[in-house]
């Protein structure tokens, strides 16, 4: 497998897999924290989401658990964004260039 | 028969479908045959019953079977994908479960949502890069291919029976009540019509069935919301006003309530609920129908836009079921009425029926009808999604790798998976009749917690970590779907609700045993690999580096072969 080796050597391989393994882990990362984040306001805070917001009927929860859905959302066009418009170049470099 | 109570059944189950059979059993009665809804529906099979013709005739190698010969776009795959995730019971559940107990349903939303992303950082291109039809091709792939796929198959083929008669007799349920059919033939019309879209029209039939049916009912929900809305100024403090004005726990609904207790059982819910997500196989079956890596990652973007936007959409129908709903005596049974004095517990046909009263209060017979032609179309959807990747399973993964050795010929493979999917479907009429007036709403949450517990962690694993060997994957694998299943069962939902032993001498007091049968499953993964010196392990980590480099690049990924 020589050309298996010299994939893995091409810089523009390891650049690929450095950022995408880099931005995968510590979105990853983000999103758990915030959605445990808001599991553990559920279970140890609920009277926090239950205050008002200014003097009407709305409570803090609302904003908080709708900005989790928002917030997935963005964090995934995020990804997907920088997959588009880096990763793919990189890949279609090393494609190019490891044509046997 | 055993009556439970709504808000321990969603918490025991936890996930789609769940809500849409226990509000339904309570219901009961059958409600007058429904007209508009049934010419509505009537229009959608002929549609959809068209597409399979049409997608028949299109349908004639294994990967146009499989994976719709692979020319999905990503904005149809995302649209397909939520389609199977929306199914009835998100839809009239969650919004039930806003009705009954407000704040309550937007924390499952969010459960049901977050596991998108990860499935979209971590998995969705990996996917695609390595495997062909089944999500067995990925974990595999180095691995010892029986094994490994006898694993994959057993996952595989438990969530989606678990899952499947969920989806059946709630189906039965819902469609006596919103159409005054009997339960029985419901469920061998929805059964039937399955079996039809999968054994004719493959993938292909079923991915537009799904597209269309997800089209349907983001619609028709945003009309709704809309409405409600409207009534309202556009202002959604407007609206909380008065749904905390007629509401009988007031301000209460607008904090977290009594659904979620117990803080374990809290984040053991919330694994199963992000974990699970990415260990569907009839999920993970539609990233083999699009052309490359690049579109599996557009899908679930689509995908994770539409589901967010949706659960948005139920929560505000579920508040407006609150105030036009509860409060209006065409839709509430006098009798309950008179005695709880609550507009909310008087519902006609149970919380689940929320959403489909509320339509008929924005939009009157015709609206109503459109509705509950859109809420069977989405059953019949999610069904046949199932029944496809459990057929898979058996005909790829069972006959073609294990049985046949990866030699099968392609017709063969085709046929054993339709024969798989008119037993599947025979079947799954068979026990939808059977469990008609059981408690099933904890198979979906064992379906989740299955998933979470045996499918993602080696399929993660398998991706991502050079030293799994193929026994360690075999061992961890099976000891997180027995513990996934003991866990069940031992647990409160079943223990004390389904088998009627005392309150409180449930063994294990999680709801959903996601937090320890992962844990297991992983560390049985982990430790059984460290440990595993057969001549087998060593070949399983030397094929690592060349798997790593496809499913980072796609280099020798299987092509797409659109027409």
């Amino acid at each position: 497998m020589s050309n298996l080796a010299k994939i893995e050597r091409d810089p523009n391989y390891q650049e690929l897999v450095r950022r995408r393994s880099s931005l995968g882990w510590l979105l990853s990362a983000i999103m758990l924290v915030i959605y445990f984040g808001f599991i553990l306001l559920v279970a140890y805070a609920p009277k926090f989401l239950g205050i008002p917001l200014g003097s009407g009927v709305t409570t803090v929860g609302i904003p908080v658990g709708l900005s989790v859905i928002v917030l997935a959302f963005v964090l995934t066009g995020i990804y997907v964004r920088r997959a588009n418009s880096s990763y793919d170049v990189l890949i279609r470099k090393i494609v190019e260039e490891n044509r046997s | 028969m055993k009556k439970f109570a709504w808000p321990s059944a969603i918490l025991l189950a936890s996930m789609p479908a769940i809500a849409l059979a226990a509000g339904a059993v309570e219901g009961g009665a059958k409600q007058a045959t429904n007209w508009a809804a049934i010419g509505m529906f009537v229009g959608f099979v002929g549609l959809t019953l068209a597409i399979t013709y049409w997608a028949a005739k299109r349908t004639a190698s294994a990967a146009d079977f499989y994976s719709a010969g692979g020319g999905i776009t990503g904005f149809q795959n995302g649209l397909a994908i939520a389609g199977d995730y929306m199914s009835a019971a998100s839809f009239l559940g969650i919004s039930g479960l806003v009705y009954t107990s407000g704040y309550d349903g937007l924390i499952y939303s969010v459960g049901w949502l977050v596991g998108w992303p990860i499935v979209t950082f971590l998995i969705a291109e990996q996917l695609r890069n390595l495997g062909k039809f089944t999500f067995a091709d990925v974990t595999s792939f180095r691995l010892g291919q029986t094994e490994i796929r006898i694993l994959a198959a057993c996952g595989s083929l438990v969530t989606v029976a678990f899952y499947l008669i969920a989806q059946m007799v709630g189906a039965g349920k819902l469609i006596q009540l919103l159409f005054g059919l009997d339960y029985w033939i419901a469920v061998v019309l929805v059964g039937g019509l399955m079996m039809i879209y999968v054994t004719f029209g493959g993938m292909k039939a079923t991915t537009w069935v799904q597209i269309i049916k997800a089209v349907l009912l983001l619609s028709g929900a945003t009309f709704m919301a809309g409405a409600v809305l409207y009534k309202f100024g556009f202002s959604p403090e407007a609206l909380f006003t008065k749904a905390t004005e007629v509401h009988p726990k007031k301000l209460a609904i607008m904090e977290p309530g009594t659904l979620i207790s117990n803080p374990l059982s809290a984040v053991s819910l919330g694994l199963a609920l992000m974990f699970g997500t990415a260990g569907l196989p009839h999920i993970l079956m539609r990233f083999f129908t699009v052309k490359d890596a690049q579109a599996a990652r557009k899908s679930v973007f689509y995908a994770t836009g539409f589901i967010g936007y949706f659960y948005i959409l139920t929560f505000i129908i579920g508040f407006g079921a609150i105030t036009l709903v509860s409060t209006d005596a065409m839709f509430l049974d006098g009798s309950i009425l008179e005695k709880t004095k609550s507009g909310i517990a008087a519902i006609k046909g149970g919380s689940n029926m929320a959403a489909i009263h509320l339509a008929n209060a924005v939009g009157g017979n015709l609206f109503l009808g459109f509705i509950s032609a859109v809420a069977f179309a989405t059953i019949l959807a999610v069904v046949s999604g199932l029944a496809l990747a459990g057929a898979s399973s058996i005909s790829h993964d069972l006959y073609g790798m294990v049985i046949k050795g990866g030699n099968a010929n392609e017709q063969d493979e085709i046929r054993v998976s339709k024969i798989a999917t008119l037993v599947l479907g025979v079947l799954a009429i068979f026990l939808g009749i059977v469990f008609e007036n059981q408690n099933v709403a904890f198979m979906v949450g064992l379906a989740f917690a299955i998933a979470a517990s045996c499918n993602f962690p080696v399929l993660v694993m398998s991706i991502f970590w050079k030293g799994l060997t193929t026994r360690g994957a075999v061992v961890g694998g099976f000891l997180g779907l027995v513990s996934a299943v003991v866990g069940v069962v031992l647990s409160p939902a079943v223990w004390e609700v389904t088998l009627g032993f005392a309150k409180g001498s449930a063994p294990i007091k999680l709801d959903n045993p996601a937090l320890f049968s992962m844990a297991i499953a992983f560390a049985g993964i982990w430790l059984v690999s460290m440990m595993d010196r057969s001549k087998r392990a060593a070949v399983d980590r030397d094929g690592f580096d060349a798997q790593y480099v496809r499913s980072q690049t796609g280099i020798g990924a299987a092509s797409a072969t659109a027409h």
